[in-house]
């Protein structure tokens, strides 16, 4: 994000109609953006336009097939910290220098730190989370997902 | 962001499988170009025809490694600035029901059941739940409670307050947010 941008992108009636098609997914056709532009009635140009734009202002950060990280044999895990408020800068720091880690988010409970672990393979996360252990001092709460339970894949817009 | 993880879909390589799928696999983690013939473009590149690109694609999506082709959004930039990570305390014989219940609700974008890690963690149930603004995704979660009648379950909404490390770049993964679990 730079500082030129606004924080909310701005979306015409149009974006919000291809967004919202386009996160049911793109059908596996030769000529695929015509499929959808035609569904949306505009043209396949439009669509391209559109959707280069919406790349560039950051609106979407990826256009393209979504993968299963276990299928590809790797670990994930879900894990968080509880970092006493004056250390929490150092922690940060601490966890983000493993590049396991994928997102890092501060959440408001006394487990303040949550963080995503992606590895390799799944025996990776042990390692990673000893790891983790030994810079931050802190107990890691491992919460590996047990049970997905499916959602329809769509946040309109 | 832009933080290149080390999972990555161009190395789930099976014995004896050709360079050209590893190729297009590692193509494809760039994100489909924004041309009227993509997979005609991506054959190009990766030394294949346009049929082949699609019956591989169509492979891996019949096993699984792709979930889905689509579009990754950055919510923040979408003005959905509020996010909770809702987290319910179920009775295990109870999970499995009230958990498809909640993935059934249209404002609930990720449901998983995950380990309890008592005495300090009692949740067993986790839910995102996104909205332009906290006030809302409040609300939201209370319309939720009243109508799948979880009043009696104790859950808590975890709000993010800041994204210290967000996933982005070459390699998205649908089971874990992007802006969805974690923000």
């Amino acid at each position: 994000m730079t500082a030129l941008r606004p924080d909310t992108a701005a979306l015409d009636a149009a974006d919000r109609r291809i967004i919202n098609r386009l996160q049911e997914g793109l059908p596996l056709v030769e000529a695929p953006f015509a499929t959808v532009a035609a569904e949306l009635g505009i043209s396949e140009g439009e669509l391209l336009y559109r959707l280069e734009l919406l790349l560039r202002d950051g609106v979407l950060s990826r256009f393209g097939p979504m993968y299963h990280a276990e299928r590809l044999g790797g670990g994930l895990t879900l894990a968080a910290l509880a970092v006493p408020e004056v250390d929490f800068e150092r922690a940060t720091e601490a966890v983000n220098a493993f590049p396991e880690v994928a997102h890092n988010y501060r959440r408001e409970h006394e487990l303040n730190m949550w963080f995503v672990l992606a590895t390799e393979t799944p025996e990776r996360i042990p390692e990673a989370i000893a790891g983790i252990e030994a810079a931050t001092g802190l107990a890691v709460y491992n919460m590996p997902k047990e049970e997905e339970f499916h959602v329809r894949l769509h946040l309109p817009v | 962001m832009n933080t290149a993880t080390p999972l990555s879909l161009e190395a789930a390589r099976s014995p004896g499988e050709p360079d050209a799928h590893r190729r297009l696999r590692a193509l494809l983690e760039q994100g489909l170009p924004l041309t009227p013939r993509p997979w005609q473009a991506l054959a190009e590149q990766a030394g294949m025809t346009e049929e082949e690109v699609m019956a591989c694609v169509r492979r891996w999506q019949a096993e699984g490694l792709i979930k889905r082709l689509g579009l990754v959004l950055r919510h923040r930039r979408l003005g959905i600035q509020a996010n909770a990570m809702v987290v319910w305390d179920v009775p295990d014989e109870r999970v499995a029901l009230v958990g498809r219940r909640l993935a059934r609700e249209t404002a609930v974008t990720l449901c998983y059941r995950r380990p309890r890690r008592l005495p300090d963690w009692p949740y067993n149930l986790f839910c995102m739940i996104h909205g332009t603004r906290r006030d809302r995704v409040l609300s939201e979660l209370a319309a939720i409670v009243e109508r799948l009648g979880l009043d009696d379950l104790e859950h808590r909404a975890l709000f993010s307050t800041h994204a210290y490390r967000q996933c982005g770049g070459r390699y998205a993964r649908e089971d874990e947010p992007r802006d969805r679990l974690a923000p």
